[in-house]
């Protein structure tokens, strides 16, 4: 046995060795990573919901690189240099897209050389202001406004107001413990809406959870959300 | 002396091999020429037979998981409990662009007009049959993937090395809707009439089809308003909402016309009501309702026999090691009326949160509509003549339970000293693949004779494509969308009778939840579901991601349904006196392995055309919300 074992050794050494130096390509060295913003404030969504994407012209063939927006509104994508269309696609995301001036369009083009920091500018529907979490009595009361932003023939009205719970940062409709909603003909007042849960069990104990809100706004499909928050239970 | 002799050898056999030129060409003996394929009727049905044979499906009975992936039931199977732990559907769900199929099709039309020698009544059939059977690809393309090239002849490259002139743009939605209609028409009068053909095309089969066609691209038109991004500028996905009335129109007189014929009529053979609504599915002599079916054989042969029975079979009574896959939920279960037309939840607890105790475990369930027995294997019924044992264990005094792993797996109760059956031999047991974890198991198309659920058998239950029932609710359907409630109700009284609901509607009462709940209870399992709400595009109102309870208002069209829920039976144990001692109690349960709710997405109403198609061919352009 250990005859054989020190030649099957340096063979399949060897074997890796020489398969190093074909089979290896060179690697994307460029990030281009940002976020999503509103006249500089992150715009938070749903894990792995919204999704841009990256073009790069030139190729026989096109194929889309999808990008992920995370939670709190940030990209990141790491690539090859070169020149990038970059677009968000028009159904993605609780906003749109504000016409690029060197398009005339919404494509965005980003020459990569290099790591490239960019935000980019869109327009919500809604915002949400002053979100406060308060726990008493085992009960979690989350308050906050909501401004309207875009009050043109696009505006939207909202649909449903949802509080989400869970023992870790992701926080949303499938990564949830609890949850409450709120129709729209519930809200009487935009400027201070309240939404209320008891909090359930956690297990294993913590004594601590996150919590944030999200909002359906009628016929946009990815709903807007508050900053994921820690709260003390 | 012996080299010339092997050169001699050699040149005479090259000469002789050479000279014959008949050798060279003989017919070959293991395939089948052209020109001999299509001077012989029995050959020409065998290309029709593969044609047949390919026609596109997405629930079917050889595919008992597709209909896990919404709420009509679980998947009760270790490999399948992913369809309960995602939430998006992904947008390539459900498409097709199998432009081969179609090719196939337009080259036996082309070639089938060209064989002189095939005698005509039979060649007209034929023709007639091609075209219809195109006609249904192009209407399961369209209700996937909406406006899709129409391609009506076969196509041939030239080598030029430029392809550009095969490329054709999408057609408008109903572009294809109206070539499909105009096709289904066109053909109508070549096919038989005759009720007994069932797995070919028949005029009923024109008829209905083009009732359900017509009632899809009506349906898209005026519900497709409320949806306005699910469209594209060059209507290739939407169609104007000024169309949807000729299309109702023209479903309603096509169903219409065939409700008229006198040699189609619902199945009623059986007096138990229930077991007449099962039976019209496996029963092959004389069956009045069914129109097309995909016809199965028993055999070993698993390319020619239905596995449905094999693989949903109920476990206490399972004829090989399997069954019990698919799951009914309650969702479904409790959306089947109480007989006075009313709707009702299960009532588990009465007000002040007590326990109700039933006597049997099937008492529950009494007094509804007779199709829920004849399409769910309730707690407490038969099949195959044996005892279903669906409980999931004992319920004590104190609201404990005492339960299994196993099928009829043993346990000491408090107080005795013998072990004894804690579970039943169908469960419900959490997990346990093949056990009712819904606390239901199908019936429908299940088939009852012997030996159906052996592997090396299976059954020869055909699956129903097509049937008279489903006419009659397009009927309703479109005669409601067209303000004319009081004839939707007389085609739904039709329906309704048959299942024991002998209180009749009444224009009043006709609402699009009475037309949207008539076609949930009677097709379910038929591979309707998916269909129907994408076209009343309500499909997003219901699966829409968020993690409800079951809704308290079965009935709803667009209640959220994004979990599939069961109705465990208990039994309570109080040997102390109680006089419910032995009764039974029920419990709403969401199944162990449901940890998702499903998201059916705007992107979802129109499947994912991939980027490799429009690489090839950049006329077509990307679905809405891609």
């Amino acid at each position: 046995m250990k005859k054989i074992l020190l030649p099957f050794l340096i063979g399949v050494i060897s074997m890796v060795m020489v398969s190093c130096e074909y089979d290896n390509y060179e690697k994307p060295n460029a990030r281009l990573y940002g976020n999503i913003v509103y006249q500089g404030e992150p715009i938070n969504v749903k894990y792995n919901d919204v999704k841009l994407e990256l073009w790069e012209p030139g190729w026989q063939l096109s194929n889309r690189i999808e990008v992920a927006v995370s939670p709190e509104g940030g990209y990141s994508a790491l690539v090859f240099d070169g020149l990038y269309k970059l677009i968000i696609p028009s159904h993605q995301g609780p906003f749109r897209s504000i016409e690029n001036a060197e398009t005339n369009s919404d494509t965005i083009l980003v020459q990569l050389k290099g790591n490239l920091n960019m935000d980019i500018e869109v327009e919500p529907y809604y915002m949400i202001r002053n979100n406060q979490f308060s726990v008493n009595g085992g009960v979690l009361t989350a308050t906050f406004a909501l401004e309207k932003i875009i009050k043109d023939v696009d505006a939207k009205d909202i649909e449903m107001i949802y509080l989400y719970m869970n023992k870790t940062k992701f926080v949303d409709s499938n990564y949830q413990i609890a949850d409450a909603e709120l129709a729209a003909d519930g809200i009487a007042d935009m400027n201070s809406i309240s939404l209320s849960r008891t909090i359930p069990e956690l297990v294993p104990a913590q004594d601590y959870f996150f919590a944030r809100v999200g909002v359906k706004i009628a016929g946009v499909e990815d709903l807007l959300f508050s900053a994921v928050e820690k709260v003390n239970k | 002396m012996k080299k010339i002799l092997y050169i001699a050898i050699i040149f005479a056999a090259l000469g002789w091999g050479c000279d014959d030129e008949s050798f060279l060409n003989k017919e070959p003996k293991n395939i089948l020429l052209e020109s001999q394929i299509w001077e012989d009727e029995s050959t020409v049905l065998s290309i029709v037979a593969d044609l047949y044979v390919r026609f596109p499906e997405f629930q079917t009975v050889n595919r008992w998981q597709e209909f896990t992936n919404f709420d009509e039931a679980f998947a009760s199977s270790n490999g399948d409990y992913w369809r309960h732990k995602f939430s998006d559907y992904s947008y390539g769900s459900w498409g097709m662009w199998d432009y081969e199929l179609i090719r196939h099709v337009n080259l036996f039309i082309e070639k089938c007009s060209l064989a002189d020698e095939l005698l005509l009544p039979s060649k007209t059939r034929f023709l007639a049959e091609a075209r219809l059977l195109r006609a249904a690809y192009y209407f399961e393309m369209v209700k996937r993937m909406g406006g899709v090239p129409l391609i009506v002849e076969s196509m041939q490259y030239d080598f030029s090395g430029d392809p550009t002139y095969l490329q054709h743009p999408r057609a408008k939605e109903h572009e294809v809707y109206d070539f499909i209609l105009a096709e289904l028409e066109d053909v109508k009068s070549d096919l038989p009439n005759d009720v007994n053909i069932k797995s070919r095309a028949t005029q009923a089969l024109d008829l209905a089809m083009q009732s359900r066609v017509a009632l899809y691209a009506a349906s898209i038109a005026k519900y497709g308003q409320n949806t306005p991004t699910v469209s594209l500028p060059g209507e290739e996905v939407g169609i104007p909402a000024q169309m949807a009335d000729t299309y109702y129109k023209k479903a309603l007189d096509a169903a219409e016309e065939l409700l008229l014929e006198d040699s189609y009529s619902l199945y009623e053979k059986k007096e138990n009501l229930s077991d007449n609504f099962a039976k019209l599915f496996q029963d092959k002599a004389n069956n009045p309702e069914v129109i097309f079916v995909k016809d199965f054989l028993q055999s070993e042969d698993g390319a020619i026999s239905n596995p449905w029975t094999l693989v949903n079979q109920p476990w206490s009574g399972a004829e090989d090691l399997e069954g019990g896959r698919l799951n009914p939920s309650l969702n479904l279960v409790q959306s089947f009326e109480k007989l006075d037309n009313t709707y009702e939840t299960f009532q588990t607890v009465d007000d002040a949160g007590d326990y109700i105790f039933y006597d049997n475990p099937g008492d529950i369930f009494a007094g509804r509509d007779a199709r829920l027995e004849g399409t769910v294997m309730i707690p407490g019924s038969k099949f195959k003549g044996k005892d279903l044992d669906i409980w999931a264990g004992f319920m004590l005094a104190d609201g404990s339970v005492i339960s299994g792993a196993y099928f009829g797996d043993s346990k000491l109760l408090p107080g005795k000293s013998v072990e004894e059956q804690v579970v039943g031999y169908d469960g419900p047991i959490d997990s346990r693949e093949y056990s009712a974890q819904t606390g239901f198991y199908v019936r429908k198309h299940m088939d009852e004779a012997t030996g159906s659920g052996q592997r090396g058998l299976k059954s020869s239950t055909w699956w129903v494509r097509y049937r008279l029932a489903e006419v009659y609710l397009n009927a309703a359907e479109a005669a409601f969308e067209l303000g004319q409630p009081a004839k939707a109700a007389a085609h739904m009284n039709v329906v309704r009778k048959r299942a024991g609901l002998t209180i009749p509607l009444v224009a009043s009462d006709i609402n699009f939840d009475r037309i949207f709940n008539e076609r949930r209870v009677e097709l379910a399992f038929e591979g309707h579901q998916l269909w129907d709400m994408k076209r009343w595009r309500i499909a997003h109102k219901v699966w829409n991601g968020e993690k409800q309870e079951l809704t308290n208002d079965p009935g709803k069209a667009d209640a959220v349904q994004t979990r599939v829920f069961g109705l465990w039976p208990y039994k309570y144990y109080d040997p102390a006196g109680s006089e419910n001692n032995g009764k039974y109690v029920f419990v709403e349960k969401l199944p162990a392995e449901v940890t998702q709710a499903h998201r059916f997405r705007l992107g979802n109403y129109y499947s994912e055309i991939g980027d490799g198609i429009i690489n090839r061919n950049p006329l077509i352009i990307k679905n809405p919300n891609h």
